[in-house]
């Protein structure tokens, strides 16, 4: 299993020349309408588009309906002069969903520098959305029809019911893990996964998963990641990996994504099921920005999410400011590094203070959480009884923290805790009470 | 149709038979009888139920639109301005007002509400009411408890202490950023730690009372919009497919009267599996709407088992620029609740209407100044990206009267959400009632000039278009250019323009219109000057066209 296996299979190139794997109904019908002459005239204007001075005889854009009349370009003058800067008159133009290009490169070396250059990121492949939860949504229409599953493992964020399954008729079948391996995917649990669609007629696109993993606050191995494309390929279906939280890993060293293993594979059906999803709004802490990226190595995938991506644009005004930022290396590297400092240093604050009140946490390593034990305080290990403790922390303590059941975790008594959002002060106050509350209890 | 006295001869059996009931049934079923003893023969056998049947359908149509007890005929081609009393000043003259729409007066549609047509309560998609259901876990009920009671180390030192949000927040390395880049900002005073958390993504309530305020001016101030039943998202593709969600269910469809907006293939179908069932209007009309036609196409789909949820129209209209008339609205608003079927009115165009005097009502001045209307069926669409000139910055709105159509859409633009910073710039710009008035007001001088300027010159060539009272469009007849009339020749003609005339044009069969050599000419992104340069083009393609 894992890297040796994979090798042998990419130099088997019988066996991969008929694994192309499938994209969705929606994904391969024309219904977006660009093989009209509604999308070739755009394109022949952006070949060769008019321009009164430098290009007088090219192609006079009257099939789009922008408005330009109160703009600079207007020889009677901007409405907009005395509002914005002078670059504002490219950010209020009708940028299609290609995006802005400055924006797409400055994002793909901000993904290379978070992986410390371990992978390279190619702008063109690249498709923005407003936000990682547009992204997720717009793969699940892409990858799989209605009424067919991705397997996700448990526990996971709540927000994936929502946007895997919301619109998209797309089911989640769980792939369940548990603290005896701190809650690593294994082989033997994919496939049970896998059977338990299978039995149930249902067909699987994908797999996907968080990395580092949101609720667990850790890091996927290197190993699991191998065997995962190696199941992906072995049942022709998707591996979606959504890196959010790649920026906030504690030690850079400690992270591997997928992007680095594709990297070493020249075989294009095995790369050609790997997608990436990325968002500003963890890293950075910018999620009212809502900024969010697919990268997918599938050219079919990639043009279809562009398309798709007019449902959910980023507005150029964010795209331009952004770009600038990410493209100030010496402040990006500045960054990550001191945000990878911060983030560590609150995780330990946090883990050491529940430690005192002898609350254990899983091993965690990245994000912006960590994911609490408090089976022992549980009446019954059931879900009834966790949610019981939860509702006592949360009308006692006041503490709003996240019950492992709606995270669909199969043991009980786990809990999410968030650290990153608060100053110091209010942390120590949040610590204060779960001791005062563990005093409590130890006193029955 | 009166009802008479009925005789005992069979045919005027069948002509009076129209009231039901079952003495009716017997004296249809009587000389039935005779045919089938032998009498009457073959000829009475087959055209009495004929008859009859004929007869229903026409009395059961008429009844719908007639006082019961009416006496006499009504001829449906009349023209009844006399019955709905004064002239009603708000018609315009010509373009706008359907001709078979004014034979039917008003007030007397709305009287006779037959309560087996007036349909009910309206209802929503069931992926609505999944989406409203959601949202009980106890990831968001905890997410509840903090916005209800918030802790503040002054203002609340008992309040919940949020440890369920991943948000990462603290920073602020970003402002530092900020202040050393006020350039790249574009924004007065923006400060990054102020806008960076997450955000109603439906829109911050200052936004939508600036857009409502917006939307009022663009109606002049004749409806006033309520901020609460805004709805924000990043675009009017979002707009329409988000509504799409709520209203329809995967294989149900929507009625659009054609020619329309090309866009709405995309965001209607592609992804929520509704339908969109084209009814064409026609140049000998104006291209304006024929109730007729309508009613056809939505029992036409209903006979193939197609369940129609809405109708859209748009207004102004794209392509043709037409501006509906409050008689075009309350017909409308008629048919949709005669049929229990929502009306989606996408008004994008609002605040582009460069006509001289023409006049623009939202369909939510008609909901706001009419009595009897369903309110709950009516949602309106709205983009800032039109009227304001910037389409890059990604803001429309859905504006409803129906609360579980605005619950299902708050939640829905959870993914496709505007932006903050966009948000903020949006409200210091459009929040100052001056600024916005002048604005709106020089948008549509500017649009008339050059749309002025256009048509002229497309008549000094031959090509006539459409009277287009606001948007962005001419809608242009050049029927006369092609080499055969059909869409080949529309094709064919699209490509010269393209490619000899280098002019970019949507050709009709884009906007799904049945008459091919109409053409879809935009003009608000060329300035007075460029209209020589578009007219020196477009007379080179005439020319190769007549040699």
């Amino acid at each position: 299993m894992g890297l040796p296996l994979m090798m042998e299979r990419s130099s088997n190139n019988n066996n991969n020349n008929n694994n192309v794997v499938e994209l969705s109904r929606v994904a391969v019908s024309d219904t977006h309408g660009e093989d009209s002459p509604y999308f070739a005239g755009w394109k022949a204007y952006d070949e060769n588009p008019y321009d009164e001075s430098h290009n007088p005889s090219g192609v006079i854009q009257m099939g789009l309906a922008e408005n330009q009349l109160l703009r600079e370009k207007n020889p009677e003058g901007s409405m907009w002069g005395s509002k914005g800067a002078p670059g504002f008159r490219e950010n209020a133009l009708f940028q299609d969903y290609h995006g802005l290009k400055s924006f797409r490169q400055a994002m793909a070396s901000f993904m290379q520098q978070i992986r410390g250059g371990k992978a390279s990121f190619n702008p063109d492949r690249i498709v923005l959305t407003a936000g990682a939860t547009a992204a997720n949504e717009l793969l699940t229409f892409i990858l799989a029809d209605p009424n067919d599953a991705l397997l996700v493992p448990t526990p996971y964020y709540p927000g994936f019911d929502r946007d895997l399954r919301w619109r998209t008729g797309v089911r989640i079948v769980p792939i369940h893990c548990d603290s005896s391996n701190h809650f690593q995917i294994t082989p033997e649990a994919l496939e049970q996964a896998y059977q338990t669609a299978s039995d149930a007629n249902i067909r699987v696109r994908g797999v996907l998963i968080t990395n580092p993993s949101n609720p667990l606050g850790a890091t996927v191995q290197k190993k699991v990641l191998e065997d995962l494309l190696d199941f992906c390929v072995r049942k022709n279906i998707h591996l979606v990996s959504d890196e959010i939280y790649s920026g906030s890993v504690f030690h850079a060293s400690e992270f591997t994504s997928v992007a680095e293993i594709v990297e070493n594979i020249d075989d294009v059906s095995v790369k050609e099921r790997v997608h990436i999803v990325y968002s500003l709004s963890k890293d950075l802490g910018l999620p009212g920005f809502r900024v969010g990226t697919i990268y997918s190595y599938n050219d079919n995938v990639v043009r279809t999410a562009r398309r798709m991506s007019s449902f959910t644009l980023v507005s150029s005004q964010t795209q331009h400011m952004l770009a600038s930022m990410l493209s100030d290396e010496e402040f990006t590297e500045k960054y990550i590094r001191i945000n990878r400092e911060r983030l560590r240093r609150r995780y330990e604050t946090i883990v050491e203070g529940l430690k005192k009140a002898g609350i254990e946490c899983l091993k965690g390593n990245a994000g912006l959480f960590c994911w609490m034990n408090l089976g022992f305080l549980l009446d019954t290990k059931t879900k009834e009884g966790e949610l019981e403790l939860w509702d006592v922390i949360l009308k006692e303590l006041k503490l709003n923290i996240s019950p492992g059941s709606s995270c669909h975790c199969s043991e009980y008594g786990w809990f999410r805790v968030c650290f990153a959002n608060m100053s110091e002060k209010t942390l120590d106050i949040a610590l204060k009470r779960i001791h005062e509350f563990m005093d409590r209890r130890s006193g029955f | 149709m009166t009802r008479t006295e009925p005789n005992r001869s069979s045919k005027s059996d069948s002509e009076n038979s129209g009231g039901g009931g079952g003495t009716t049934a017997m004296r249809v079923i009587v000389p039935l009888q005779g045919v089938v003893q032998g009498r009457g023969g073959l000829f009475l056998g087959s055209v009495i139920p004929c008859a009859f049947f004929y007869f229903l359908q026409f009395y059961l149509k008429r009844n719908r639109k007639n006082e019961p007890d009416s006496s006499g005929q009504r001829n449906p081609d009349s023209d009844s301005n006399s019955n709905s009393g004064s002239p009603d000043p708000t018609r315009s003259q010509s373009a706008g007002h359907l001709t078979e729409l004014t034979s039917l007066p008003r007030s007397l549609s709305r009287i006779l509400l037959s309560p087996r047509l007036s349909g009910g309560a309206v209802s929503v998609s069931g992926r609505a009411g999944y989406v409203i259901k959601g949202g009980d876990s106890p990831y968001y009920m905890g997410q509840k408890r903090v916005e209800e009671d918030p802790y503040d180390e002054s203002g609340n030192p008992d309040g919940v202490i949020e440890l369920g949000s991943a948000q990462n927040i603290k920073l602020n390395l970003e402002d530092d950023w900020v202040s050393g880049n006020p350039r790249e900002v574009i924004s007065d005073g923006l400060c990054i730690s102020g806008i960076a958390s997450y955000e109603p993504c439906h829109g911050l309530t200052e936004l939508k009372m600036a857009v409502a305020g917006f939307m009022s001016e663009a109606t002049k101030n004749s409806v006033s919009f309520d901020p609460s039943q805004l709805v924000l998202t990043s675009g009017a593709a979002s707009a329409i497919e988000i509504l799409s969600f709520c209203l329809a269910d995967s294989g149900n469809a929507f009625l659009v009267p054609t020619p329309c907006s090309p866009g709405y293939d995309r965001d209607v179908k592609w992804r929520t599996g509704v339908d969109l069932i084209h009814v064409p209007c026609r140049s000998a009309d104006n291209f304006n709407i024929s109730m007729l036609v309508l009613d056809r196409a939505f029992y036409q789909a209903k006979k193939r088992g197609v369940r129609i949820r809405g109708i859209i129209i748009s207004n102004p209209w794209n392509p043709t620029g037409t501006l509906l008339s409050r008689e075009n609205l309350y017909a409308l608003l008629d048919f949709a609740r005669e049929r229990n079927i929502h009306i989606i009115s996408n008004e994008v165009f609002a605040g582009s209407v460069h006509e001289k005097g023409g006049e623009f009502v939202s369909m939510a001045e008609v909901v706001d100044t009419e009595e009897n209307v369903d309110r709950e069926r009516v949602h309106i669409i709205y983009d800032l990206s039109k009227d304001l000139s910037f389409t890059g910055l990604r803001t429309a709105a859905i504006y409803s009267f129906n609360e579980n159509v605005l619950s299902a859409s708050r939640k829905l633009t959870t993914l496709s959400p505007v932006s903050s910073p966009t948000q903020h710039l949006l409200i210091s710009a459009i929040s100052s009632p001056k600024f916005v008035q002048r604005f709106v007001k020089t948008n549509r001088e500017r649009l008339m000039r050059v749309y002025t300027e256009l048509v002229k010159g497309l008549k000094e060539l031959g090509i006539e278009c459409t009277r287009s009272s606001g948007g962005f469009f001419c809608w242009a007849d050049m029927r006369g250019l092609m080499s055969s009339y059909s869409e080949k020749g529309e094709v064919e003609l699209w490509n010269k323009l393209l490619n000899i005339g280098k002019i970019n044009v949507i050709p009709g069969s884009c906007c799904h219109c049945i008459e091919p050599g109409w053409f879809r000419l935009c003009f608000s992104n060329l300035s007075e000057r460029d209209v020589p340069v578009v007219m020196n083009r477009v007379r080179k393609v005439c020319e190769t066209c007549k040699s």
